[in-house]
């Protein structure tokens, strides 16, 4: 209770209430626009949030993640079009019920299950943080280590049908981190004699490059579409009233989202088709889904809004960020040198449970200020995409010039913008690239730690959660292997 | 994320765009050897070092998988291309050289803006740019500079994020130069 008092008087401060109601109203706005979503408004305002208080920084960027998929729902729902990618399961029930002449209550029912789904995964996650803070301090160089190898394998086959792609996206990211001075012996590597590439490539550049300019260039390049969604008549009350009756529904997928945010490299995806699939086969109508299915609907959003707070446990508690959003957000930790890991959660657990207690507000505020607000958010769906496109050509300049007024990474960054474009055209994973970086810089510091105590290969998996780690991996790839063989020799 | 894209990857209806990957993957594939064939150069040998303790090993590691798993995409392309081919690329490729005019666009904007100050060259860059678009209406330029304006105020006069001055202000009366190198 001491802790939770500490934590609550934390956030009792203009600043961060501020930063906290700009985050929740900025992200749902932000993931209303179809092509802008979280992670381009995370990357434009990095680096303005270094300036700022570690914990007034975070409640932005958490306002943003954690509230961006409420937003997001409006246009998949109203316009057949996700504002966020992870809003795209949506758009199969949603888009049927506003045909049907329903949007009001596919709204209400999106934002109430988002709503539930956000809180249930807070909830969860407070009641956990005790058994965090005992398991995390057994969590060494090697388990970290092994821990971040699972992330990555787990990045690579969240890719389904993209197996190659991904890994090979996920090297590149990994050798990006590799370029420049070397810590240890101070030695040059892949710098091709370019006293700019002694620095190495910064991340926030990559991000700002891949997410965002790509997409401008996405929009500027494309065909000019001004959306038109419908007019919504009456209120939000009635459907999400409606969602307290469907909790067989809403709580699988909140669970889903929990379980699968906290597991690094899945996320939104694999929680929403797991959620949605259960609720297929547990309703008594399973061949309304894809056709305007309240039940669909609900089992989606709860899952996707599950995640956000669920994702940020192996941030918090091992310092691997499980998505690029929250590796984004590792660069906030370390610009204020609050080092995320398994100490954070023995010394600092009042900052933890501050952070979980902004997630649990943004939730309220996102669903008060959607409630007030729907009818208004939908001009913002209208934007014609060009024109979005020129405004986050405009806010890409701010992220990556404001990093270190240099031209040079604006160059990159426009570089990393170019291929951007071209795995998105292409339909290839950009979020490898990025985990990629963050996590090979990770591996290379703990496999160097590590190897001061590896007398034999078997050393790396003899300490209890060292071996139950090697026995996850082993058991994550013969899941994928086994039924893939099995396939191939039927055909 | 809007997608226009009428078939899903894998299920063997790609459209001209997916087909286009088989040209980025030659090319990364390509790529990846030309960084295999410089680690010897660009990474430094330590003697009496293993491998594992080498300022080389994890860019090793890392080109390895690109180059691996690169092949590996390559093969799978090339026996998709075999098995179903299909419409020209060309139109793709000509997409991407067009969003090199957005490049430019966004360097001269760069390189602009220690020039003649952050406020200026972004009113005349989002109306010019406007233009550019297409939208030619006065309101939708009037949209475009208060887009601008906007943004230079929250970011530069509210967050105060690092953007120096431009070079002309240093041609203004004192008050007004401070107050646009501080705020504008």
């Amino acid at each position: 209770m001491e802790i939770l008092g500490d934590s609550l008087s934390m956030l009792a401060r203009l600043d961060v209430m501020v930063a906290l109601l700009i985050g929740s109203v900025g992200g749902v706005i932000i993931g209303a626009i179809p092509g802008v979503g979280p992670a381009i408004a995370i990357a434009i305002l990095l680096p303005a949030t270094y300036a700022l208080e570690p914990l007034v920084g975070l409640t932005l960027l958490l306002g943003i993640y954690g509230s961006a998929m409420f937003g997001g729902a409006i246009p998949a729902i109203l316009i057949n079009t996700p504002g966020t990618p992870v809003n795209a399961l949506t758009t199969y029930d949603g888009y049927p019920m506003t045909r049907a002449g329903e949007p009001q209550r596919a709204l209400a029912l999106a934002f109430g299950a988002s709503f539930v789904g956000g809180v249930f995964s807070v909830i969860v996650l407070m009641l956990l943080a005790p058994v965090l803070a005992e398991v995390a301090p057994l969590f060494g160089s090697r388990e970290i280590f092994l821990a971040t190898l699972l992330g990555m394998i787990l990045v690579v086959l969240a890719h389904r049908g993209q197996y190659f792609a991904a890994a090979a996206l996920l090297f590149l990211g990994i050798f990006l981190q590799t370029i420049g001075l070397e810590s240890v012996r101070y030695t040059q590597r892949y710098t091709f004699d370019q006293s700019w590439l002694t620095k190495g490539v910064n991340l926030i550049v990559v991000v700002l490059g891949l997410f965002a300019i790509s997409q401008a260039f996405l929009l500027l390049t494309g065909k000019d579409d001004t959306p038109r969604p419908p007019r919504l008549k009456g209120g939000l009350f009635a459907g999400l009233r409606e969602v307290l009756r469907l909790p067989k529904f809403v709580l699988p997928g909140a669970g889903y989202g929990t379980a699968m945010g906290i597991i690094p490299g899945v996320g939104e995806f694999t929680a929403q088709f797991l959620s949605y699939t259960t609720a297929q086969r547990l309703s008594k109508t399973p061949e309304r889904f894809g056709k305007g299915a309240p039940e669909g609907l609900v089992a989606s959003e709860s899952a996707n809004n599950a995640v956000p707070a669920a994702a940020m446990v192996p941030l918090l508690a091992l310092g691997i960020p499980g998505e690029a959003l929250t590796a984004m957000m590792l660069s906030v930790f370390y610009v204020h040198n609050v080092i995320p890991g398994p100490t954070l959660f023995q010394t600092r657990m009042d900052f933890v449970l501050a952070l979980y207690l902004c997630l649990l507000a943004l939730n309220v505020l996102a669903l008060v200020f959607l409630i007030v607000a729907t009818r208004p958010l939908l001009r913002v769906v209208a934007i014609p995409n060009r024109f979005l496109g020129m405004a986050i050509l405009i806010l890409s300049f701010v992220g990556v010039y404001s990093l270190r007024n240099s031209a040079t990474d604006c160059a990159m960054a426009a570089g990393f913008g170019l291929l951007g474009l071209i795995l998105k055209r292409l339909n290839l994973p950009i979020v490898p690239i990025i985990l990629g970086m963050v996590l090979g810089g990770i591996m290379e510091a703990k496999f160097r730690t590590s190897l001061a105590r590896i007398r034999e290969p078997w050393d790396w998996i003899n300490r209890p959660i060292a071996g139950a780690i090697f026995a996850l991996i082993v058991l994550v790839i013969l899941a994928h292997l086994i039924p893939a063989l099995r396939k191939r020799r039927k055909a | 994320m809007a997608t226009d894209d009428p078939a899903q990857p894998g299920s063997g209806l790609e459209p001209p765009h997916h087909r286009a990957e088989i040209v980025f993957g030659a090319a990364a594939f390509g790529a990846a050897l030309v960084l295999l064939a410089l680690l010897g150069r660009e990474t430094t040998w330590v003697n009496g070092q293993p491998l594992t303790r080498q300022p080389g090993f994890w860019p090793a590691v890392s080109i390895g998988g690109m180059v691996l798993f690169g092949a590996a995409e390559l093969i799978r392309l090339w026996l998709r291309e075999r098995r179903s081919g299909g419409a020209s690329i060309g139109p793709e490729l000509v997409r991407w050289v067009r969003a090199g005019e957005f490049v430019a666009w966004f360097m001269a904007y760069v390189w602009l803006v220690p020039q003649l100050g952050y406020l200026p060259v972004t009113l005349i860059f989002c109306a010019a740019l406007a233009w550019r678009l297409g939208y030619r209406s006065a309101r939708m330029i009037w949209v475009a500079l208060v887009t601008g304006l906007t943004v230079v105020v929250v970011f530069k006069s509210l967050l105060k994020v690092s953007i120096p001055g431009g070079a002309v202000y240093e041609a203004l009366p004192e008050a007004a130069r401070n107050f646009m190198i501080l705020y504008l």
